[in-house]
């Protein structure tokens, strides 16, 4: 039992880093715009199958993961730019159903391009597995957790130490205030759309060799890294990097110990319940209402 | 005269299928159009009046269908019967969750009731002995209604026909009882709302249960008019597209609710034409929709309307 205890957290710390940089890409969106961004699975799902399709093409892998993710950061900025801020002001509801619009739109896209069948790319460093004690795992995993690693350090950095990352994070204490102190609220919002698009399009390069992509692949994934973001308080970053982490081992735990069927439940069950006790998330702050 | 528009829609409904008889736009296409309204507007008390969003209403929509679907095929029960015990299994189940789901606001709302739509269908799928898995149930009796059975288009477009305006009639006058003016207070501010003596938590749940409910009779009349059930009918994309019914005619107007489910249902059967190509259609139409008209079609193009009269009359005088 505790050798298989290992497998299922080995399996799960990986699929929860790719629900961290989905929820990462959340929050930042979040953060700079105040919208929830229900197109982000979306990112994730443009990226690996551009990157399948050049590589199919002749590409180098290198070469074609760059294009694929700078495909995608244009896709985000055009989302951006012709959507988010024409409809700038709108209600919850209203944005929410524009970004499932948006998200709909790109897997029609993607639905024209590439077909109903299942893609995969091939594993970066071949597939014969590690073993790790008892627990086995896919050199694939090692990429995806290093990856996941690196881009959360990069952006933590970024948020924390540069002036740029500062004065998006200051967008989203107060925008108004931000833009009085003379920060450029729309650049940071172009800023953070080429950012999350970016960030969702490495992690659906990383995870393709293991869970293969189709122009329907981002709608877990999306909800899934929306869970993250809410489960962290949203519009914390870190917060939803540690909610995706937590509900990738949870996920794993839940499907290997009770049921692979029901795992998705298990997933959204453990969402409501967080949300049942702590209604802003595990590390959200509290707000306070004016009338 | 409250209820004036009310009854011109009602005439429009019974006249439809005396100017076009044996058409199938009125009596099939007419029909799904009436069960979308029925939800819409039971969706619309929620999200419109109270102001709290539901990406997981087609959870309650299931349950009724599944209710009726189990209770008839597996133990034979009567219809109406099998329609109480549903309309009784998501109306406690709405009402257990209301109080620690609405407690939620704003995005934490909206993953929250996605999170409850999912679960429900992942049950559905999973719980292959009572649902029969992602196959879904076949050969679910017809409706009797103390002795007359809904047989054929034309009497299935009447009964449907029929509950719609019961649900339209009860939702115009939920919003103007005490409750909806209490619905409206919480929308503008609960804090407020609170503040003036509303139970904010009550009116809340009530108007949740209210919602299931309705949904929950459409689900009923679906399954047997259908006579089969699966989970793609009552999964997240369904949920959404409830919501985009009610926003895409304008929240907070009943006849709104109604128009846009109306809307919806007709585009889905125009677009099916365009095979490949419809959800790229679908998807792009949802986008323009709501960054040109916010505030939905039919409150938006009567407000324009109304500006429009306005001006021509001032430039006019």
């Amino acid at each position: 039992m505790p050798e298989q205890l290992f497998q299922f957290l080995v399996t799960g710390v990986t699929v929860g880093s790719l629900y961290a940089l989905v929820g990462l890409g959340f929050a930042l969106i979040y953060n700079a715009s105040d919208v929830v961004n229900f197109a982000q699975g979306e990112f994730v799902m443009l990226g690996a199958m551009t990157a399948i399709s050049l590589l199919a093409a002749g590409w180098p892998l290198v070469l074609a993961a760059i294009a694929a993710t700078l495909l995608t950061v244009l896709v985000g900025l055009l989302l951006e730019r012709f959507a988010i801020e024409p409809a700038w002001g709108a209600s919850v509801v209203a944005t929410i159903i524009m970004t499932i619009g948006a998200a709909i739109f790109l897997r029609g896209v993607a639905l024209l391009l590439w077909g109903k069948d299942f893609h995969a790319l091939p594993p970066f460093s071949g597939d014969t597995p590690l073993h790790l004690g008892s627990a086995t795992l896919l050199p694939q995993s090692l990429w995806v957790l290093g990856g996941a690693v690196l881009l959360v350090t990069l952006v933590h950095a970024f948020l924390n130490r540069t002036l740029m990352g500062k004065a998006l994070l200051a967008c989203s204490f107060n925008r108004a205030a931000a833009q009085l102190v003379g920060i450029n609220v729309k650049v940071m919002l172009r800023l953070a759309y080429g950012l999350s698009a970016g960030l969702g399009a490495i992690a659906g390069i990383l995870i393709a060799p293991i869970t293969f992509s189709s122009y329907e692949a981002g709608i877990m994934l999306g909800l899934k890294g929306f869970s993250a973001a809410i489960v962290g308080g949203i519009g914390n970053p870190m917060g939803a990097v540690a909610g995706g982490l937590l509900l990738g081992v949870l996920e794993a735990l839940g499907a290997g110990l009770i049921s692979s069927g029901y795992k998705d439940a298990i997933a959204f069950l453990f969402v409501l319940m967080v949300l049942f006790f702590e209604p802003t998330g595990l590390f959200g702050h509290k707000v306070a209402e004016r009338v | 005269m409250r209820l004036a528009g009310f009854y011109l829609f009602a005439a429009g409904v019974a006249l439809l299928p005396v100017l076009f008889p044996d058409n199938y736009f009125v009596t099939v296409v007419g029909a799904s159009a009436g069960l979308h309204v029925i939800l819409a507007v039971g969706l619309n008390l929620l999200m419109g009046y109270a102001g709290q969003i539901s990406l997981g209403h087609a959870a309650f929509f299931g349950m009724g269908a599944y209710a009726s679907a189990i209770l008839t095929t597996r133990f034979a029960w009567p219809g109406l019967l099998a329609m109480a015990a549903g309309l009784l299994v998501a109306g406690v189940i709405a009402w257990l969750f209301a109080r620690p789901i609405l407690r939620l606001r704003g995005h934490y709302l909206a993953m929250a009731t996605l999170g409850f739509g999912i679960i429900i269908h992942v049950i559905m799928v999973q719980a292959m002995q009572w649902t029969g898995g992602p196959d879904g149930l076949a050969g679910i009796p017809p409706l009797n209604l103390l002795g007359w059975t809904i047989e054929g288009d034309e009497q299935w477009y009447g009964v449907i026909a029929a509950a719609m305006l019961l649900t339209i009639w009860l939702s115009l006058n939920i919003v103007d009882s005490r409750m909806g003016r209490a619905l409206r207070a919480v929308r503008g501010s609960e804090f407020a709302a609170q503040m003036m003596g509303v139970d904010t938590a009550r009116a809340k749940t009530q108007v949740f249960v209210v919602s299931a409910l309705f949904a929950a009779f459409a689900g009923s009349l679906f399954a047997h008019q259908q006579a089969f059930v699966s989970p793609d009918s009552f999964n997240l994309m369904v949920s959404v597209e409830l919501v985009t019914m009610v926003v895409l005619g304008g929240m907070a107007s009943t006849f709104g609710a109604a128009c846009g489910a109306i809307a919806l249902t007709l585009l889905h059967q125009g677009l099916v034409v365009f095979e490949d190509y419809e959800m790229l259609i679908h998807g792009g139409l949802l986008m323009v929709v709501m960054i040109f008209l916010p505030q939905g079609l039919f409150v938006g193009l009567s407000q324009g309307a109304r500006r429009g009269w306005a001006n021509l009359r001032s430039r006019a005088a």
